[in-house]
């Protein structure tokens, strides 16, 4: 029995699009205290999303202080923090007074569309995929970058003067807490800046020409150093005098340190995170895969100094949405679990298929002409029938991505790691091993973002040694094998692909 | 047949005149339309307000029927419900207990595993949800019965075959294992299903106090057992378990 927690610890802060959390780990990879709040959404205008981060700097501040009290935590129990965060959120903010200088603009806002179909120009969305494995679309920092110093009064002066200071959530909180004003170190690490569409994928660096292009002063951007390493130290603050002189030794995107929660170190190795819509993540190792399917390359992670593992990501926009639809537009549950009761009291889809394209076919398809179908319906399907064809367009998505990456990188898929809310169902869990012809499994720990984060700040003070340590810490929880006639998992693929197919060229421009 | 409750008579008008025409109805309205004095009622509205089936309007001071009649037709917890809030206290449990851990309910005289978090080490494991494990003899089974009359009702009537010398079948046994169940807040298995394995499982409740169902560790009796019992700090962590799926459901401390 492992039960009695006693330090030493890592601290993970993990700062997401609703909340910002601190989770304290121990070397197990077991969680010892959690500490959660959550901060304002701000809509200024339809499509547009904003943050405020100042509130988020006190609400980081407090969740670490709070988690350090749960824990019963000294300083000196605290080997290092690392650091997580929601990707692609963009603000800008004043070197000199420490603040910011307009919301921060979220990775979902939407209002540099316009932005990005002008710099695609003649060569469209794929214009800069080469150097940085992304197309060019809203979500990326780079061109949030351009929209605030176009559109915001003063602020392209004070970038060229070089007061202003870039930075996604990673680097926002790296500077303030390694001492902001007072000499806080501008970085980031080279899985959040893989989001910016400024970085050259090949050799990691900024790319000038681009940056020009876009009209991004270099002197705005940070520092872009590996995800796992000591960027500098606890420094001022409330957190100076709780944490001071703690070492902040990781910073990761979100899905990339889930992928690294999940101990993906392999080549081959692939996460998936079922949420309201899913992501994707497969190590290519140190080969940089351009996809021919649609799918974005990324920087997985990069240990200090070692070289840079890559990896392919592919997201679906709507897998338990598609569950909360059932549930708060249809009416036909009255909890998201429910569904797995109402598909259970059939056999099979009854002939039903359901393409949630509610905003298009996103990856291997990008059609943004689609909208959602179900398809194959007759007098003999229910509300059940359709509850099945639910669950089941999470995992035949799952399969189209799967089929992309296995396409593009000549690997096929061992194991997919899950995580995420979904993995509850286990219909669905089942059903995804069925269709993938793949081992499906679940760790312990579901926190596997925040773990990921840990882990890396670990390996950078030497709390753990290597990868291989980490491998150890993964517990298995539950884990779905392969059950399905061939034949069947052949056809039904069939009569998916072809409800795919009927979503297409609905809208009309 | 003898004379029927008057009150529960005038709880049962109420409920109806609630239903029926004007949804909300102030006091003196539901007194006269039944005939009862003003404090009658009020004593009545007042039991039906806290068993939920009434609520008051906090602006008008009218009374409309509760959400928890609406619940009533279907007032069973969706073991997939029970499942999902369970995951994350059973993954710890399953962690820091080192053993493989059940999450059980009543199904046709036997236990329906809706839950199964595998034991934390890299051995081969198949899950095993959706398999049924009996009633007398298994701690979920146990526990199951001991809290929940719908079970002991079954239990009665199944067959209870001894799987092991340590079986229990007779009912007067078993009856005063279900009673120790029921003071001491949890059951046990030593070798009485399956040979050399031995598990301990406790209830969980929902927020009407009714067991939903029972979660449980399993393991090899040379690691989960010491002295020939079950080792206290596996009974513990189980019933801390239950006790935290238990808070999740809504149910009281206790």
């Amino acid at each position: 029995m492992t039960d009695s927690h006693s330090g030493p610890f890592i601290a993970a802060i993990d700062q997401g699009t609703t909340s910002s959390r601190c989770i304290i780990f121990d070397r197990d990879g077991r969680i010892v205290a959690v500490d959660q709040k959550e901060h304002a959404q701000i809509f200024p205008k339809p499509g547009w999303v904003e943050h405020d981060a100042a509130e988020i700097w006190r609400n980081v501040q407090e969740v670490v202080a709070g988690a350090m009290v749960k824990a019963g935590a000294r300083r000196d129990d605290i080997l290092s923090i690392g650091i997580t965060n929601q990707r692609e959120t963009t603000m800008l903010w004043d070197k000199h007074t420490g603040q910011p200088v307009h919301n921060a603009i979220v990775w979902q806002d939407t209002r540099t569309d316009q932005l990005c179909k002008q710099l695609g120009g003649d060569a469209g969305q794929d214009r800069w995929r080469r150097e940085t494995g992304l197309p060019l679309a809203a979500y990326f920092a780079g061109p949030k970058i351009a929209w605030l110093l176009d559109n915001v009064d003063g602020l392209r002066e004070k970038a060229e003067a070089g007061d202003l200071l870039f930075g996604t959530m990673d680097s926002w909180v790296i500077w303030n807490l390694t001492g902001g004003t007072e000499g806080g170190v501008h970085v980031t690490d080279v899985t959040n800046a893989s989001r910016t569409l400024l970085m050259n994928l090949e050799d990691l660096s900024w790319n000038a020409d681009i940056a020009a292009e876009m009209g991004v002063p270099l002197q705005v951007l940070p520092e872009i150093r590996s995800s796992s390493e000591i960027y500098g130290e606890v420094t001022g603050g409330t957190l100076g005098q709780l944490l001071g002189g703690v070492p902040v030794a990781s910073a990761l995107g979100d899905q990339q340190a889930a992928l690294f929660g999940q101990t993906c170190f392999s080549t081959g190795e692939a996460k998936s995170t079922y949420g309201t819509g899913t992501f994707m993540l497969m190590n290519t190792g140190e080969k940089l895969i351009h996809s021919e399917s649609g799918l974005l390359t990324t920087v997985g992670y990069r240990i200090g100094d070692q070289d840079p593992v890559y990896a392919l990501e592919g997201s679906i926009a709507v897998t338990g949405s598609l569950v909360q639809w059932m549930r708060d537009q249809m009416g036909l549950i009255s909890t998201a679990a429910e569904i797995e009761t109402l598909a259970l009291s059939v056999e099979d889809n009854g002939g039903a298929y359901f393409v949630p394209a509610f905003s298009g076919l996103f990856a291997p398809y990008w059609r943004s002409d689609a909208r959602g179908v179900i398809a194959g319906l007759t007098r003999y399907v229910t509300k059940a029938h359709i509850a099945r064809a639910v669950l089941e367009a999470t995992a035949w998505q799952t399969r189209e991505i799967t089929d992309a990456m296995t396409k593009d990188s000549g690997v096929e898929l061992s194991a997919l790691k899950v995580d995420g809310g979904m993995t509850s169902n286990n219909l669905l869990m089942q059903f995804l091993a069925d269709v993938l012809d793949a081992p499906v499994v679940r760790p312990m720990v579901a926190e596997t973002t925040c773990l990921g984060a840990a882990y890396a700040a670990g390996l950078a003070v030497g709390f753990w040694n290597s990868t291989d340590d980490l491998r150890a810490n993964w517990r298995r929880a539950a884990e779905w094998t392969p059950d399905m006639d061939p034949d069947l998992r052949d056809r039904e693929y069939k009569n998916w692909l072809k409800a795919v197919e009927r979503t297409m060229g609905w809208l009309e421009d | 047949m003898a004379k029927h409750i008057q009150s529960l008579e005038r709880a049962a008008a109420m409920l109806r005149l609630l239903a029926g025409g004007e949804r909300r109805l102030g006091l003196s309205d539901i007194a006269s339309a039944l005939g009862l004095a003003k404090a009658t009622a009020h004593g009545i509205l007042r039991t039906l307000q806290h068993e939920g089936f009434v609520e008051q309007d906090p602006g008008s001071g009218r009374y409309q029927l509760g959400a928890e009649l609406l619940r009533l037709g279907t007032t069973y917890l969706d073991v997939h419900e029970l499942r999902a809030r369970a995951l994350v206290w059973t993954d710890d449990l399953a962690r820091s207990g080192g053993e493989a851990v059940y999450l059980g309910v009543v199904h046709q005289q036997g236990v329906l595993i809706v839950h199964h978090v595998f034991r934390p080490d890299d051995s081969r494991q198949v899950l095993e949800v959706g398999a049924m494990q009996p009633m007398h003899s298994t701690a979920l089974g146990k526990v199951l019965t001991a809290f929940d009359p719908v079970a002991h009702a079954e239990l009665v009537e199944a067959k209870r075959e001894p799987f092991t010398s340590r079986t229990l079948v007779e009912l007067p046994e078993i009856e005063r294992v279900l009673e120790r169940t029921r003071s001491q807040g949890y059951a046990t298995d030593l070798d009485e299903t399956w040979e050399g394995v031995a598990s301990v499982a406790a209830p969980i409740f929902d927020r009407h106090r009714l067991a939903v169902g029972a979660v449980g560790i399993t393991g090899a009796v040379e690691r989960v057992c010491r002295d020939g019992d079950l080792r206290p700090e596996l009974v513990a962590a189980v019933r801390d378990t239950a006790r935290s799926v238990s808070r999740d459901l809504g149910a009281k401390p206790f």
